[in-house]
């Protein structure tokens, strides 16, 4: 699997959507992604690709297509 | 360091934005920078909410204010924080909310009902996060969770409590919950998560009265001893509950360091109705107020504002608010202000105390008043 496959697989797992919803999905669209679920796909993200976010990333990380920018800059290429 | 002129100059005759305002350094503006500051944004907040939100205008114009006229935050009307249990304050249309706050008072079932847009809610965050980074650093720490994990499960609801967990849970690099959801000690958890993080700060969060009835109680009948003399706590959600059992903030912290060794331990005080804008205790124990919000004493006759020392009602005003009318409140909750810009702990803007909560009778008579003025 490359890092396009794995993010993609964090957030259908995580967020339990499909992949054809994920290049509009944005953080407080679905019920899933809420403060919680953001918190799992938080977390979820780091493991996968053995990263730690500052928090303003953290908070910044508000849908799939700008989260892709935000991994970039810890070196996971996608 | 960012000053607060730069972007007054930058926003002459123009609207202020709160993501250049989350620039400047927390406790870095002295009173009249930000006072001028809070005065701008305030009263455009202010209006903001008059031209969007129906109810805060018929309230202002029952009371007779004239937006234009007002030049200082000390002069903005203040929401008593129960009109939020009686109304629903809002100033975005439905489809825009995006997460709903609530908070049930210590009295009665009613339940303040916040309402947030996606802008307000990371405003709060980022405000969260420059208020707590003063005081634990940039890093994300391994944190320790002072309550139950079921706290946050029901999500459709979002309690203080569970909203105050998730909101600073953004700083965890790891996290464990100190309780189980039977709200027993999960002491073999806790060990086990001190030592895989042995030689790291630690971040603990909790309420103040969960800490005290299940995490140090517990503490001193179980046998272990654990280490936390690294970690720095913070907790908040008052004191009621503990003075019923006549503890002191100084008896909670010595007792807490006597089970766990931890020294660096901060209350904060904060509501539901102004997430983000908490106010942390200092080391020398007051209460600080940061760039993004104030604190006014009112006195229970007038509402003029108390002097320095004096006990009266607390008002708090919020630079954050845009989704709903509650950047200027009347809490129901009694203070004095220590001081302003001169705490020996360095940080400028006011310091003070929190004494508890007004008196039923009091509360209701200043509301009454207020809505008579």
């Amino acid at each position: 699997m490359n890092n396009l496959e794995k993010y993609n697989q964090v957030f259908m797992e995580t967020l339990d959507v499909e992949v054809d919803q994920l290049q509009d999905l944005k953080y407080q669209d679905i019920d899933n992604w809420d403060s919680v679920g953001h918190m799992s796909l938080v977390a979820a993200i780091e493991d996968t690709f053995g990263i730690m976010m500052d928090t303003d990333d953290i908070i910044d990380f508000s849908s799939y297509q700008i989260g892709k920018e935000i991994i970039k800059k810890y070196q996971v290429e996608l | 360091m960012i000053s607060s002129a730069v972007y007054l100059a930058e926003w002459k005759g123009n609207m202020t934005d709160y993501n250049k305002i989350l620039e400047i350094s927390p406790f870095s503006l002295e009173r009249s920078h930000k006072h001028e500051l809070m005065s701008k944004r305030l009263v455009e907040l202010s209006k903001h909410h008059y031209n969007n939100c129906q109810e805060y205008q018929r309230i202002l114009d029952v009371l007779g204010y004239d937006l234009d006229k007002i030049s200082s935050y000390y002069d903005l009307p203040m929401i008593p924080v129960k009109l939020f249990k009686n109304m629903e304050l809002k100033s975005i249309s439905d489809d825009a909310v995006v997460k709903t706050m609530t908070s049930s008072g210590t009295t009665g079932q009613s339940v303040s009902k916040i309402y947030l847009d996606r802008n307000t809610a990371a405003y709060q965050q980022k405000t969260l996060v420059k208020i707590m980074n003063q005081l634990i650093g940039n890093a994300r720490l391994p944190m320790i969770i002072l309550d139950c994990p079921s706290v946050v499960r029901n999500r459709a609801m979002f309690s203080a409590r569970g909203a105050g967990i998730l909101g600073f849970s953004i700083f965890a690099s790891d996290t464990i919950y100190a309780l189980d959801d039977n709200m027993k000690l999960n002491t073999e958890g806790l060990l086990s998560f001190i030592e895989k993080h042995k030689g790291k700060n630690i971040f603990m969060f909790g309420f103040t009265y969960m800490i005290w009835q299940h995490f140090y109680k517990e503490l001193m009948a179980a046998e272990v001893k654990i280490d936390l003399s690294e970690a720095v706590l913070v907790h908040g959600g008052g004191w009621k509950k503990l003075m019923q059992e006549a503890q002191s903030p100084e008896q909670f912290k010595l007792a807490l360091q006597d089970v766990c060794g931890i020294r660096r331990v901060h209350d904060y005080y904060g509501m539901v109705e102004q997430t983000g804008c908490i106010y942390i205790e200092c080391e020398y124990g007051h209460l600080h107020a940061s760039i993004f919000s104030d604190v006014i004493t009112r006195r229970t006759r007038d509402f003029s504002p108390c002097d320095f020392g004096e006990r009266g009602i607390i008002q708090v005003v919020s630079m954050i608010p845009e989704s709903y009318p509650g950047h200027s409140l009347l809490t129901e909750d009694e203070g004095y202000i220590l001081g302003e810009d001169d705490c020996p702990c360095g940080r400028k803007g006011k310091y003070f105390n929190v004494t508890g909560r007004v008196k039923k009778a009091e509360v209701r008579g200043c509301s009454d008043t207020y809505e008579q003025r």
